[in-house]
Order: C-alpha cells, then structure tokens, then sequence
C-alpha cells in the first residue's frame, strides 16, 4: 500500500515537473524585458511585448475586487455572524456553493447576456463583473468558515462586555480572523487572476493599451488565447511567455497565502 | 463519623467507576451518577432561605425565576436576593442550573436559540428582562469572568481597555489610566507593567485569567459574574484568584459559580445550594457548609454526592 502510494505520488509529480519545465523551457526562451515594456507592434515577424494586456489583467482584477471582495466579506460575516436568526441562511450558502461550481464560461455568457448585449460592445466593465462573479462565493464561503474558527468565548467575552454584535464583529471577530480571510482573498484573486472564458465573451481583449473599461480590454489570458491558437510561431512564442508570467504570477499568490497563512499561525 | 465519610467517598468513586455505557441515558441537563437519591417531594420544597439574607442590602433580586431550553426546563421558580458587596457562591452538581442561573444575570442566555424564561430579574429595583431594557446597558453594568480564560487576541492593554474603546473613549492619558487601575485592582500590574504591549496570550493561564477580571472591572461594573473561574487554574494561581475575589468583596457584589466546595467556604460570605434546577438552600457560608438546614445541602457538602 504504502509503495503504491508513493509510487503514484511520483508519477504525479514528475509530470508536474514535466509541464513546468517544457513550461520554462520554452516559455523563458521567448521571454525578454520586451515582453514587459512593449505593445503589440502589429507585426509577424516581431510581434512586441505584452504591456497592454498585464496592465488590462490588473485593472480587471482591481475592478473585479472592488466589487467581489467586499460582497464576498458581507456575505460571510452574515453566514457565520447574523444567519442563526434567519430562515435566508441556508438558501444563500447552498446557493453560493453551486455558484462556486458553476463552469466559468456559463458566467461569461451570463457577463455577455447583462452587460455586453445592453451596452452595445464588449467592454471593460463587463469583464470585471464576471471575474466578480466568480470571486464573491469563494470570498463569501472561506470568510465563514474562517469566522466559524474564531472561538465562540470571543464573541461572549465582547457581548458581556457591553458590545453590540456589530462591535464585537468589527473589533473582535474580523480581526481575529483577518490573516484567514485576507488568505480566502488572495484565493480568489488567484484564481480569476487565471480565467479566460469569462472574459472571452465580455471584455473580449485588445491589442491596444488601454485603461478605458468601455472599450473592450485586454487581458494575459484572453491575449494568450489569440497568440496560441493563431498561425504566426512568433506570436506562439509569446503566448508560451505569456503563460510562463501568468503561472509565475499565480505561484507568488499562492507563496504569498502560504507565508500569511503561517503568520497567522505563529501570532497565535 | 469519619469513617462513614470515607464509606461514602469509596462508594461515591466506585459508583463513578461504572463504565458510562451502563448508564440509563440521562437529560442533557440531568446530573450525572449521584448515588444518594433525592425523592422528587424534598426536591420540590420551597428552598430553604436563612433569615440572615434578608438584613443585607440587596442588589440582585430573582424573582420566581425559570428557564426553558426549549420544552427542557432548566431552572425552576428560582427565589433569591443577592447582597450587596458580598460574595455569593452557587453550588451544586453538575447540571444543576448554576450557570445558567448566572449567565441569566446579565442576559448572557439570550445568545442561545429557542430559550425562554419566566418570572424575572432586578437589578437594584430595575427589571432586567422587559421589552424596552437596554441588554447592553445591564451587561455593562455586569463584568463577567468564563471558566475558561479568554482573553482577546490582542494587546494586553488594548484587552483591559475593551470597553472603553467600544465606548468611543479616544483620551491616551484615560485609557492609560484605567488599564493601570483595573491592573492594579486586578494584581497584575507588576507582572505585566512592562509589556502591556505584548500580546495578551503570551501570559500564562492564571494570568490570562485575571487579566479578564481587570478586563472586566476596567469597564466600572457593580457586580462581578464568576463562572468558575479557577476550574481551569493550578492551585498556585487559583490561590492568587481567591486572594483576589477577597480583595473586591466590597467594592464589587460578586456572584461566583463554583464546583469546589473548599473554594466557596473559603471566599463567599453566602452559599446557595441548587440541585436539578432547584434553589434547595441559601445562607451565610458557614451555615450552609457546618449546619445545613436540609439534608440534601448536607448529603452535598460533605460529599455524598455530586
């Protein structure tokens, strides 16, 4: 058993390994300050950089945590703080468990259905609010559960105390959970930081630089997509560094909720 | 007589030794495996209540007190006034409503789903459940200290100056002040005076426990509710706890839950014995534990049962 299990363990790893070095391999070989510094120049042979499209990514994100974040955050307090009261509870947390299952490009088509065919073209705006969509059941469910951890002898303490459960969430129960929440977070932002399908559909991409969230944006993901399945090997090369980015990007997320995940440990 | 004592205490421990399994299932709130069986008439007689209670001024007055956890009742009728400035302990076994009688004080039961109350409580004259009572208000005016000492992952300052934070007290040179006072009344300033700064669960379980009592005289109360607060402190620091309940008998009336009979002796000036969500007896200490009017009260003192 235990030689099967490590057996199996290695194989898995080792075609790990195999992705992310071919990844490396030829990801880091197109890979050049260009990359960083310039915009797509329109041509075959020389296809430019990917300015446009990591600055499009982060304003997506930006937006898209603007309104994700803060819903997500709502959500969980009531799950874990206000829903005993309310027949709503159950409802809202069955909900947002399916929501968080639901395929992303269904949540792409739902972006064009709302937000693309009513204004006309593909936007920014659009965009933003599908990866909102994705974030605010992640947010929401992780800030329960954490919440759920902080020790019910808190919230008692602050109550006797004279605190009104607003105060006792605000002052105690958040930030005894901050470091677990702000880790839900970062898992949410980890994880639209990578979606492509929700964006085809609504932001649609742009090989311009743009900040405009009413014109169609660009973003790494969508821009990949163009490169990888177009016929230029240039452009190939470039999506391959694009994907290297983006998985170096995703990697330092998940390094950075690891180390605050620890933190939070330790000051307990 | 010591020697049927100590027949009682090998029968109380043999009858503990009964695997848990054999054991009819009980209520949630029945006590667990007392040997002497009370017959239900003896139960239900009106509590027996020393006349010396009543020359004592009264803070606290429960009147014919009863609480449901949902169709289980857990308190029954429970007639009692707390003297003021004094040391009151609740005793009794397990299960026998001692502390839910206590967080009944400030409200406390008011957290929990489906409980429902009868009759009610006076604080210096003033009902404590009515429509229209401020909870917040009549918890302020009750410090609480839990069983298990939970003080907030903070600070230690910021953890005794809890209340007036929540207060909207801004003033450094106030908040300094207090956390020094409540310390001090607290007897742990020397410990912590040069830390104040450091997390508070970084002090150790006796201290954590009376920073929750400097915590909870930091926000001025007029009484103290303590649910048990040493069960969970070596004899080194649950000595340096009692030392401290004398210290603030007086300026504080403080009602304090107790699974150790030598603990209520040694700090309370009243004892009030409940038993399966009954007041059985109330009294100045000395009576209850040397001359207990009821023979349960005895059968419970001298450890019979519980």
């Amino acid at each position: 058993m235990f030689v099967v299990c490590v057996l199996f363990t290695l194989t898995i790893l080792t075609i790990l390994g195999l992705v992310i070095g071919y990844l490396i391999w030829i990801g880091a070989g197109s890979l050049s300050i260009k990359f960083f510094t310039e915009l797509p120049s329109g041509k075959v042979a020389d296809p430019g950089g990917m300015k446009h499209a990591l600055i499009g990514t982060a304003v997506l994100i930006g937006l898209a945590s603007l309104v994700g974040i803060p819903l997500g955050l709502l959500a969980g307090i009531y799950l874990s703080e206000y829903s005993r009261e309310w027949w709503l509870a159950s409802p809202v947390r069955f909900i947002s468990d399916v929501l968080a299952g639901v395929p992303s490009i269904v949540v792409g088509i739902l972006g064009y259905e709302l937000l693309v065919v009513p204004l006309g073209r593909y936007n920014g705006w659009a965009g933003a609010m599908a990866l909102a969509f994705i974030m605010v059941p992640i947010v929401a469910r992780t800030t329960e559960e954490m919440l759920r951890l902080v020790p019910h002898s808190y919230r008692e303490a602050s109550l006797a105390l004279g605190a009104t459960k607003a105060r006792t969430i605000l002052r105690v129960v958040l930030p005894a959970a901050t470091g677990s929440v702000v880790t839900g977070i970062m898992l949410a932002i980890a994880r639209v930081a990578g979606e492509t399908a929700p964006l085809l559909f609504t932001a649609l991409g742009s090989r311009f630089l743009t900040t405009n969230p009413n014109l169609p944006f660009p973003s790494l993901t969508v821009q990949i997509f163009t490169y990888a399945t177009g016929p230029y090997p240039e452009q190939k090369r470039l999506a391959w560094a694009g994907i290297l980015v983006l998985i170096c990007l995703i990697f330092v997320l998940n390094l950075a909720i690891r180390l605050t995940a620890r933190s939070v440990r330790v000051a307990k | 007589m010591e020697n049927t004592l100590i027949q009682a205490r090998e029968t109380t421990l043999a009858h503990r030794m009964v695997p848990a399994s054999s054991k009819q299932p009980e209520a949630i709130d029945a006590p667990r495996g007392e040997p002497v069986h009370l017959p239900r008439e003896q139960v239900d007689a009106p509590a027996d209540i020393h006349e010396q209670i009543n020359s004592e001024d009264q803070l606290i007055s429960i009147d014919r007190f009863s609480l449901f956890y949902g169709k289980q009742q857990a308190l029954y009728g429970i007639d009692m006034k707390i003297a003021a400035g004094k040391v009151t302990a609740l005793i009794g076994p397990s299960g026998c409503g001692k502390s839910t009688l206590l967080r009944s004080l400030n409200r406390l039961n008011d957290l929990i789903e489906h409980v429902r109350i009868d009759g009610n409580i006076y604080l210096a004259g003033q009902p404590v459940y009515a429509s229209g009572v401020d909870v917040i208000k009549v918890r302020k005016r009750m410090g609480m200290v839990f069983q298990k000492s939970n003080p907030f992952p903070m600070s230690i300052f910021e953890n005794v100056v809890y209340s007036l934070r929540i207060a909207g007290e801004k003033r450094r040179s106030v908040l300094e002040e207090v956390c020094e006072r409540s310390l001090r009344g607290a007897a742990l300033w020397e410990e912590v005076k040069d830390r104040l700064h450091t997390s508070a669960l970084s002090l150790s379980g006796g201290q954590q426990q009376r920073l929750c009592i400097a915590r909870a005289i930091a926000a001025d109360p007029e009484v103290l509710l303590m649910d048990e607060p040493c069960s969970a402190l070596d004899p080194l620091a649950t000595g340096k706890v009692e030392e401290l309940i004398h210290g603030l008998r007086g300026s504080y009336t403080i009602v304090i839950v107790t699974h150790n009979m030598q603990q209520a002796a040694r700090v309370s000036d009243y004892t009030a014995f409940m038993y399966l969500g009954r007041l059985i007896e109330y009294g100045p200490t000395k009576t209850v534990f040397l001359t207990p009017h009821r023979r349960e009260t005895e059968a419970y003192v001298t450890g019979r049962f519980g």
